[in-house]
């Protein structure tokens, strides 16, 4: 590995481990800012991906969109007490022309409910596009690809 | 048990027995008596399977279903079991075969239509073994389904009973079915949601017009349906379908009284609004002024249109605690880009994940969590009135007693 490669993956190690304890901590009026102001954020099936259909569990097309959805879970929504831990790793990543970065990376994520209840509530990949915005790298693209087409009760907080 | 055992409050469809919605003998009786009995459930869309040898798999209950473009360019439907020894015919979600359906196990081979056209060694080896003279082909064939289509629909049963299609569900309930119908459909995706409820707590919820605005509080907050807003209830004849609708979307009494029947709602008092609107920018599609149309068709079936979100929901039993609910995300082939994604965009509205449904993922379970040990109570389901009629308000269970009334016939309650 050269030097270049080993601290940009030293870089997108670290982000991708504020992401996860952004969410798994429950700073979810942070977590927008991990996305460009145009960025698209989609969560979608493996078998939805594949096939090309362009249908999202969630599906934002702005930051805005994403400051809303926090503001709706955190306002109007009306869940059960939970939490989540994500397992995030394998993260693979691949230079394009413009600078920008196409990533993907394996994600677990452990739903923990108020009564201790514990469920493997998703598995399944990121694949994202990273642009640089100043010393930074942000989210221009991220699509969660579950593995499963299941999704147990509900989905409120992001993945 | 015997199933008479229970004996139902003689309140009738305003009154419901807890113990319908977790008793495993009750659970057993629904299967056999409402979903492989005379009732019509959705099987695919008419345009899903497009080439012969297409094929996909889907339930009516819990019995596999394996449903085929035939070479005869029909739909046909079987029960997914083989005649032999009733193994699984078809193992995939949806595939395609250049050879008909051939069972795994023995190799029994199957036209498109369930006809069974081979058995692997029926004349046995050198003489020895093999299928006695008297075993006959044309005897020994998937189980077949009746199928019947609906404006874009296709619905099977294994009932002889079941009327046609368009009868089973109604004038009123069927003009409202091919309102959004209004088009060759394209699917935008597909999800699922496992509840951990009993099947009829979901359709209750389908069917229940007042809960809608009360506990989905960001329909109330952005404005998206109020009960204010003019609209109503249409229930069939029988009971079991329904719909209802949001008319327009000004509010009959005016901003500011809706906003104070709506007090007591949290999130109204903090005056929410979206930082991007976009979410719910819509367009009138249908030609009539009606935001929302929720409509269902007795046992299982839903289709829904929230501004121009159009999805199908299948609700699916899976024991008696447990249910699937199958979500087909549509949109039609006159759509161009801008409409696709304002689609996808309101799609945010439903889903396990939506803004004015994921509520409905986990208000089946609280439920089914508060019954317990509550076998011999009942709900109470009064609100406008006692009878199953169509109204012209949503403040009424009326539909909801029109499901319990086609439900108890059939089950012998």
């Amino acid at each position: 590995m050269t030097p270049a490669n080993a601290l940009l993956r030293a870089e997108l190690d670290a982000l991708y481990a504020d992401y996860a304890h952004c969410l798994d901590n429950d700073a979810l009026e942070e977590w927008p800012n991990f996305f460009t102001d145009d960025c698209r954020y989609r969560i979608t099936s493996a078998e939805n991906f594949e096939a090309g259909l362009p249908l999202g569990i969630v599906y934002a097309t702005s930051k805005a969109m994403l400051v809303d959805r926090v503001m709706a879970l955190r306002k109007a929504n009306i869940y059960e007490p939970q939490r989540y831990r994500h397992m995030i790793g394998a993260i693979k990543i691949g230079v394009e022309e413009a600078g920008g970065l196409a990533v993907v990376a394996n994600l677990m994520v452990v739903r923990i409910m108020q009564d201790g209840a514990m469920t493997l509530f998703a598995a399944g990949r990121y694949v994202d596009r990273l642009v640089r915005r100043g010393d930074d790298w942000k989210f221009a693209m991220k699509e969660v690809v579950l593995d499963s087409r299941q999704i147990d009760t509900l989905l409120a907080i992001p993945l | 048990m015997d199933t008479h055992a229970l004996t139902w409050p003689k309140d009738g469809n305003t009154r419901v027995p807890y113990r319908v919605f977790s008793d495993p003998d009750v659970y057993r009786t629904e299967l056999d008596r409402l979903f492989l009995g005379p009732t019509w459930q959705y099987l695919a869309l008419a345009n899903e399977l497009p080439n012969p040898g297409d094929y996909k798999t889907t339930f009516l209950g819990e019995t596999p279903i394996v449903v085929t473009r035939g070479e005869d360019g029909e739909i046909h439907a079987m029960v997914n079991r083989c005649a032999h020894r009733g193994n699984l015919v078809c193992l995939k979600r949806q595939g395609h075969t250049d050879d008909g359906l051939t069972c795994v196990y023995h190799s029994w081979n199957y036209d498109l239509a369930g006809n069974l056209k081979s058995v692997a060694f029926r004349r046995g080896i050198g003489g020895k073994g093999g299928m006695p003279d008297s075993f006959k082909l044309a005897d020994h064939g998937m189980r077949k389904l009746r199928t019947d289509h609906f404006a874009g629909l296709v619905f099977g049963t294994l009932s002889e009973e079941a009327p046609p299609l368009a009868e089973y569900i109604g004038n009123e309930i069927g003009g409202r079915l091919g309102r959004v119908m209004r088009a060759t459909p394209k699917v935008l995706g597909t999800t699922s949601q496992m509840l951990h409820n009993n099947w009829k707590l979901y359709v209750e919820n389908v069917k229940d017009t007042y809960h809608a605005t009360l506990l989905h509080t960001f329909f109330t907050t952005f404005r998206v349906s109020r009960l204010t807003a003019g609209g109503g209830v249409a229930v069939s004849e029988g009971g079991g379908n329904h719909t209802s609708y949001t008319r327009g979307r000004a509010d009959t009494l005016g901003a500011a009284q809706s906003d104070k029947l709506y007090a007591s709602i949290q999130s109204m008092r903090d005056g929410l609004s979206l930082t991007d609107p976009r979410l719910l920018e819509s367009t009138e599609e249908f030609g009539d002024d009606i935001t929302v149309q929720i409509l269902s068709v007795f046992p299982n079936f839903v289709v829904q249109q929230i501004h121009n979100s159009v999805a199908l929901r299948l609700v699916l039993p899976k024991g008696p605690t447990e249910t699937e609910l199958q979500w087909i995300y549509l949109g039609f082939e006159d759509d161009d880009e801008a409409m696709t994604e304002r689609r996808l965009l309101q799609s945010n509205l439903v889903g396990p994940a939506g803004y004015v449904s994921m509520e409905d993922g986990a208000v089946g379970n609280f439920v089914q969590r508060a019954i317990v040990g509550a076998e011999g109570e009942h709900s109470v389901i009064e609100m406008g009135g006692f009878d199953h009629r169509s109204d012209n308000t949503r403040t009424t269970e009326a539909s909801i007693r029109g499901f319990w009334h086609a439900y108890r016939p059939l089950m012998g309650y």
